[in-house]
């Protein structure tokens, strides 16, 4: 919604004119992006709020590295242009833990299974396997099979123990 | 600071008190160096930042512990640290490990290197800490031990250590904490300390979990990519697609127009012979921005056109047609000959021959290559992803004429190396941009860069001939390998570019009395290098599916054939990285060991079929088994077994990481994964050509069998990878009666049908 323009005050000093923006959430806090709309959210991200969680794996949406989640849902954030989340919540695994500080089960299993070898994918993969567990909290390994993220390391059979093991702390099935 | 009281002066470790009261336990320069005649007081920090030295003790009882190497997933920063510790007693719980930057002090105009090997690659990282990083521990808790018997006026034969504490007969406990200040006056004896026994192992041997983990679910941990150098600039490069191009035409108005766009610089190609790096830089035009965003927009508006020279028409197609003429004429090399094959072969009651063909490959390390660099008049720094860390500091050295105490280098975490960051052009490239632009700045390559200006695993075509005497035995051997020579601009003189591609002594060598290994010289100018256990993943897949060939054509048993052909157990000389022997019973037990946990004995369920294969790499031996099905064009791996020996084990959940990730990467690699090239250029751009292997297609478990052995470690990070292709491709013969002789092999399984 543009605002309206800057009126003189009394003094007769224009003030600097309102800079309009991208209004969005991310982690629970709110940011005005003032830059070019189109930045894909990833490079925001990472250049600008130096929340460098979300990885850039490919730049065309094919690895998962950036996935983040808009609104719940999994978002590839290297094609996902800062617009596009305009007003929504966006959620890095920065913000995966509660506002507490305390784990989510995903976190939680990723440590107890020691998934990752180089790392790198496993924010992607987390934010996967957290928006897997809300859709489907006891999920087949079907279910766990169309989780599309590359990992070159082959972390995929740990991943998928993680993702059982995260069902049961989620279900109190597990400490 | 002030130096010890007394430390030695030949002893290969230093004490050094420091201010605070804390003990600090390093490796001196000379250890490696082999200098002699001065003694060097600086070599340790005297801050907590400038921590330098594999051990500190602080009088709060907490054990700083340096990891030298950097961690690419292999887990070096949790593994090294637990070699020291568990020499020293400390308690874990009590200890925070702390990545070293690479250790150089100039010695005028030298450089010296105060950590020892700090590179990681050819699964070294753990066999280097075995044999010096022990010491580090070792000395620390004597040390500690005498401090102890000072203050009690015990004997130190008398005191015993557990988890942070010296412990005296009548149970009294000292803490590591308050000793720290008293240990760090005391010297070290001449003739070195004594290593634990393994017995009293604590940590070695046991599983841990990374130390970086938590960091990383958190998205805390710092890759390279990660970081950021206040005023420095995002340096994103155009590269020309051709080999051997340079730049036609470039227009940078456009680019250059963008708000957030600084600079534009062309970057020529070198000529051939330099070697920086890698060997020559390839021809680009950097775009230096303020952010990432607009210097993908700069690229991308940047008007640029390229010519080929020598390289622009070529292709694997024709490169493969060269290898089949370069086949029938005479070896560039003969590696290696026993008896007279020639002669065996052709009175063979059985003679068995067959063709391998291996693509090159990319690494598609999932972090792409990125490198941070600032140059002042007088300093180099950087923050480099990279497994050659002292390779990095050479091309510094070679760009800025810096000494060598004026380079820093830090490694971040590495989101996977693979061996493609055992070369530093993307260092080098860094280098000469901050140099030029005079600001720092941090080189992100995209995708596709990574893709197309790779330094590929080398193309292959393995010519295999056999002949089997009437009992079965295998009388004849024959590998003809026609390859793109890893070594091939590397400074490698032109009679020893077959050592990358031919390992002579690899089985079945000493074990078939008539044996022929030549090389054949291909000609192509794709840059090559050093992916995952180099050349054994192209010859494990050549020869073990070769073996099962022989076996199925002579009727035998696929497994009982290898057991026959590796013999009783016994030492068989190896020369290659891993020698200098091979242990032929080791071998043949992970083979058995992996044959029975599959089931080898039992029939497979209706539609399934299960393959074995096995080989030696690097001081580790691995045998994989696969039980698959395919159905409609599609592959199902209903299990996967490893069986590895990589000698002791120091952290048996690191090295089931290490063996079914290898196995994974093989088996994705094996299936889907080839570059090739057409008109001088690579065709793969990005993921959705380049398809590394999903969850999906992969099987949901790899059963790990970790043998127990006395023997030095191994390391682990590359012997998962050999025999999952071959094992793989048997395993699919046993199911379908379809050899698959060439990889990737999806397209083969596709028409299977």
């Amino acid at each position: 919604m543009p605002l309206p323009p800057p009126t003189p005050s009394a003094s007769g000093i224009v003030p600097e004119p309102r800079r309009t923006g991208v209004e969005l959430t991310v982690n629970g806090e709110r940011y005005v992006h003032t830059g070019d709309p189109d930045m894909p959210l990833l490079w925001w991200l990472r250049d600008v709020l130096r929340l460098t969680g979300a990885k850039y794996g490919c730049g065309v949406g094919a690895c998962g590295a950036c996935t983040v989640l808009i609104d719940g849902k999994p978002a590839r954030a290297c094609l996902t242009p800062v617009l596009a989340a305009r007003g929504r919540n966006v959620t890095t695994v920065e913000g995966l833990a509660d506002p507490l500080g305390r784990l989510h089960p995903v976190q939680r299993a990723w440590i107890d299974e020691d998934v990752p070898q180089c790392g790198y994918c496993q924010a992607g993969q987390l934010l996967a396997a957290a928006e897997l567990l809300a859709r489907k909290p006891q999920p087949s390994d079907a279910d766990i099979d169309a989780i599309p993220n590359l990992c070159r390391c082959g972390t995929y059979p740990r991943i998928r123990r993680a993702i059982r093991r995260a069902a049961a702390i989620a279900s109190g099935e597990a400490p | 600071m002030s130096a010890g009281s007394g430390f030695t002066r030949r002893g290969f470790l230093r004490v050094l008190a420091v201010t605070g009261g804390a003990l600090v336990v390093g490796i001196p320069a000379r250890a490696w160096a082999q200098q002699d005649g001065r003694e060097d007081l600086a070599i340790l920090g005297d801050s907590w930042t400038a921590l330098n030295a594999f051990v500190r003790v602080e009088p709060n009882g907490r054990v700083i512990i340096g990891a030298r190497t950097p961690d690419m997933g292999q887990g070096t920063r949790t593994s090294l640290p637990r070699i020291i510790a568990d020499e020293m007693d400390a308690d874990w719980a009590q200890v925070t490990v702390t990545p070293l930057p690479l250790g150089v002090e100039d010695d005028q105009g030298t450089p010296r290197w105060l950590y020892g090997p700090q590179s990681a690659g050819g699964s070294t990282s753990i066999p280097d800490a075995w044999r010096d990083l022990r010491q580090a521990g070792a000395a620390a808790r004597w040390l500690l031990v005498q401090a102890a018997a000072a203050r009690t006026g015990l004997p130190p034969d008398q005191l015993r250590t557990e988890a942070g504490w010296v412990i005296t007969p009548d149970a009294r406990r000292l803490g590591y904490g308050e000793l720290a200040a008293d240990a760090g006056k005391l010297s070290l004896p001449d003739a070195g300390v004594a290593l634990k026994s393994p017995q009293a192992y604590r940590l070695i041997g046991q599983a841990a979990r990374g130390v970086d983990v938590p960091a990383i679910v958190t998205g805390q941990q710092k890759f390279g990519y990660d970081h950021y150098w206040g005023d420095g600039l995002i340096a994103m490069i155009v590269r020309c697609p051709y080999f051997d191009g340079e730049l036609d035409h470039l227009d940078a108005g456009a680019a250059l127009a963008i708000e957030g766009v600084e600079q534009v610089l062309p970057l020529p190609a070198m000529p051939a012979g330099t070697l920086l790096g890698r060997g020559p830089l390839g021809a680009g035009v950097a775009v230096l921005a303020r952010d990432t965003w607009s210097a993908l927009k700069g690229r991308a508006a940047l008007d640029v056109r390229w010519k080929s020279r020598s390289g622009g028409t070529a292709s694997t197609t024709a490169l493969e047609g060269q290898a089949e003429r370069v086949l029938k004429g005479a070896a560039t090399t003969l590696v290696r000959r026993n008896g007279d094959f020639a002669h065996a072969f052709r009175t063979a009651a059985r003679r068995i021959q067959a063709q391998y063909t291996v693509p090159f490959v990319a690494h598609a390390t999932m972090e792409p290559q990125n490198c941070l660099v600032r140059i002042d008049p007088d300093r180099a720094y950087l923050m480099a992803a990279t497994q050659t860390p002292r390779s990095a500091f050479d091309v510094v050295r070679q760009i800025t004429g810096l000494d060598a105490g004026q380079i820093s280098i830090e490694m971040p975490r590495i989101g996977g190396g693979f061996g493609r960051r055992l070369d530093n052009d993307y260092v080098a490239e860094a280098v000469l941009l901050a140099k030029a632009v005079g600001k720092p700045i941090k080189l992100q390559w995209t995708r596709e860069d990574d893709l197309g200006h790779d330094v590929y695993r080398p193309f292959g075509v393995h010519a295999l001939a056999a002949g089997v005497d009437r009992k079965g035995h295998i009388v004849a051997w024959r590998q003809h390998l026609a390859s793109t020579s890893k070594l091939w601009r590397r400074g490698v003189p032109d009679d020893r570019l077959w050592t990358s591609e031919l390992y002579p002594d690899d089985p079945p060598a000493g074990m078939v009395a008539n044996l022929e290994l030549a090389w054949f010289a291909l000609d192509f100018p794709l840059p090559r290098g050093n992916w995952r256990a180099p050349g054994h993943t192209a010859n494990a897949f050549a020869v073990q599916s070769f073996l099962d060939e022989i076996a199925h054509a002579t009727r035998q048993d696929p497994l009982r054939l290898r057991l026959a052909l590796l013999g009783a157990p016994r030492l068989l000389p190896y020369a290659s990285h891993g020698g200098p022997t091979l242990d032929t019973g080791r071998l043949a037990n992970v083979l058995q060991l992996a044959a029975q946990r599959i089931g080898w004995s039992s029939r497979a369920p209706a539609g399934r079929g299960r393959g074995l294969a096995c080989h030696f790499t690097f001081g580790g031996y691995v045998a994989h088994a696969f039980e698959v099905s395919v159905s409609g064009g599609k592959l199902a791996i209903h299990r996967a077994v490893a069986a590895a020996d990589v000698g002791r084990v120091i952290d048996p959940n690191g090295v089931d990481a290490q063996i079914s990730g290898g196995t994974l990467d093989a088996l994705s690699t094996a299936l889907n994964l080839a570059i090739t090239v057409r008109d001088g250029a690579v065709v793969q751009q990005n993921f959705p050509d380049y398809p590394l292997a999903r969850m999906a297609e992969m099987p949901r478990e790899v059963e790990v069998i970790q043998v127990p052995s006395q023997a030095d470690p191994a390391g682990a990070g590359e012997m998962g990878v050999p025999s999952a292709a071959p094992a793989l491709a048997n395993a699919i013969f046993a199911a379908t009666g379809v050899r698959l002789r060439r990889m990737p092999f999806k397209p083969g399984i596709a028409r299977i049908g």
